[in-house]
């Protein structure tokens, strides 16, 4: 069932980033680490950013991560949060923070991932506030 | 092989209109056009090279020759969102030196106003064929709430406080209130900016640029053409472009691709940011410029709050007058893209053509950077320094 606020989308998806999205429907977030530099990297290609190799595998993240920047956006039918959250693993994607108090938010604070379901097969890692 | 003294603005030109209910994208191109060509004494049959990028309409740089009737030999649509201008500035120069072309038009032009767009607080609906927009996209990624992510991270690691943003909205509003055309005029005083509506934490309202419609164009042109020209020209000494990206995920959004640009501009030109008499700093949003004014050396990493508080951005008063025209943040922001009219308010700087209220006397050397996309982690970035012509 679509539980997505009215600023959220279901993600445009393509045959290149399908696992990580079929994944999700998994409860499962998967990230992409480079067998010969050992680097992990964020969004995932096949091949790793920072080496240019082709050999890349699918990991599982731990869904534990830090803060690293975040808005509160106020202006929008349903004001909510926005951030950018550093993985245990490395690399920082952008996300939601959610189940929260908007103004309770702070950077490095600690998170964990949750997944909300799109309604279309797959859901948006999103995260909440370690207690 | 350098760039340095081999090419000269002779014609700039700004669009009056911020409204343009009456006018096509193409027309407003068109009509750029035809003023910088006035300005610098040329006609259209001169024009041997055009430069254009993403706010073009249709097939670009080819619909546009076609729409102007212009006969080229070179043509480069370079798109790196609102640096882009000062992108093709150094591909133009470079194009001259290597003897492709002699006279070359570069234009911008939208109207973003016109088509009632939300440019900053709507999630971006443009380019979901973009690798990266799967990633962010669906959680409602805008362009205010990239840039307000950035001041957080600054505000958390230099101690940047909202006061200090404010400040170089109050710079451009002093400025603004002498140009007939900007869309604020009003001058602001800090509290002002930050009693304004909280958009986007910790942006206000006031930290935002205005949205306009309207245009701007160049025409870049050889030395011996330059030396034929009755109109003043203005020498090109350096530049410098460089993207930077989210590095696979070591995202830092502190800095900017000022960082790399800025260096390669004042290496090529061989000054220092000490002898720049007038800046024009891309100003989408008040941390955009502060982050920029770091990157380029005119002070130390962090200390940008500190830089800008008191008036230090303001003509006559601070010790680096910026965008003397009101910038992107009070006077006009055509297309979404601001680097065009950087550009073209320092020419009229260097020419002393800028309102006596604002003009810095005896303005010998200028500097104006442009930045495209999201500051910090898909942004195009660049910077250009120009000399007072002899020509």
């Amino acid at each position: 069932m679509n539980q997505l606020g009215p600023h959220n989308s279901a993600p445009v998806s393509n045959v290149e980033i399908q696992p990580f999205w079929d994944a999700t429907a998994k409860g499962k977030l998967l990230l992409k680490k480079c067998n010969d530099c050992s680097d992990v990297h964020y969004y995932p290609r096949t091949i790793c950013p920072f080496c240019f190799s082709d050999n890349t595998v699918w990991i599982e993240a731990s869904g534990n991560g830090i803060i690293y920047s975040y808005s509160v956006i106020r202006k929008a039918e349903v004001p909510y949060v926005i951030a950018y959250v550093t993985l245990a693993e490395g690399p920082t994607m952008m996300t939601n923070i959610i189940e929260c108090d908007l103004d309770a938010v702070r950077i490095d604070m600690l998170v964990t991932v949750s997944f909300v379901d799109t309604g279309e097969g797959n859901a948006l890692p999103m995260f909440t506030l370690d207690s | 092989m350098s760039i340095r003294n081999k090419a000269y603005i002779a014609g700039a030109y700004e669009h009056p209109t911020r409204h343009a209910v009456d006018k096509s994208t193409a027309q407003l191109h068109a009509e750029v056009a035809k003023g910088a060509l006035e300005d610098a004494g040329l006609t259209k049959d001169d024009v041997d090279a055009y430069y254009c990028a993403g706010d073009a309409p249709g097939l670009g740089g080819l619909s546009m020759v076609e729409y102007m009737g212009l006969q080229v030999q070179h043509i480069d649509t370079t798109e790196t969102g609102g640096s882009s201008y000062v992108v093709h500035i150094g591909h133009a120069a470079a194009a001259i030196v290597a003897g492709k072309c002699n006279v070359a038009l570069i234009t911008l032009a939208g109207r973003p106003k016109a088509e009632g767009m939300a440019t900053g607080t709507k999630p971006r609906a443009w380019g979901m064929d973009a690798p990266d927009a799967s990633f962010e996209f669906p959680f409602g990624s805008t362009v205010t709430n990239n840039y307000a992510m950035a001041a957080m991270r600054h505000m958390h690691e230099f101690g940047t406080t909202s006061e200090q943003l404010a400040w170089i909205k109050v710079a451009a509003s002093h400025h603004a209130q002498h140009n007939e055309l900007a869309a604020i005029r009003k001058v602001l005083t800090v509290e002002d900016v930050v009693n304004s509506p909280m958009i986007s934490d910790p942006l206000h309202r006031m930290d935002c640029c205005v949205i306009t419609d309207g245009g701007g164009a160049l025409v870049v042109v050889s030395p011996d053409i330059a030396k034929q020209l009755k109109r003043k020209s203005v020498r090109i000494l350096g530049h410098g472009e460089s993207p930077k990206t989210r590095i696979g995920g070591r995202i830092d959004l502190t800095y900017t691709g000022a960082k790399w640009s800025g260096p390669k501009a004042f290496d090529e030109a061989k000054v220092t940011p000490s002898d720049i008499d007038y800046a024009s700093i891309y100003d989408s949003f008040t941390i955009t410029v502060l982050e920029t004014i770091e990157d380029l050396g005119f002070c130390e990493k962090g200390k940008g709050g500190q830089f800008v508080a008191d008036g230090n951005l303001i003509s006559g008063v601070g010790t680096l007058p910026f965008n003397t025209d009101g910038g992107g943040l009070c006077n006009n922001h055509p297309a979404n893209r601001g680097g065009m009219t950087k550009v073209v308010e320092a020419v009229r700087q260097l020419r002393g053509e800028a309102h006596p209220m604002v003009q810095v006397p005896n303005c010998k050397l200028a500097l104006a950077h442009g930045t495209g996309g999201s500051v910090g982690t898909r942004m195009g970035s660049a910077t250009v320094i120009l000399e007072r012509g002899d020509a």
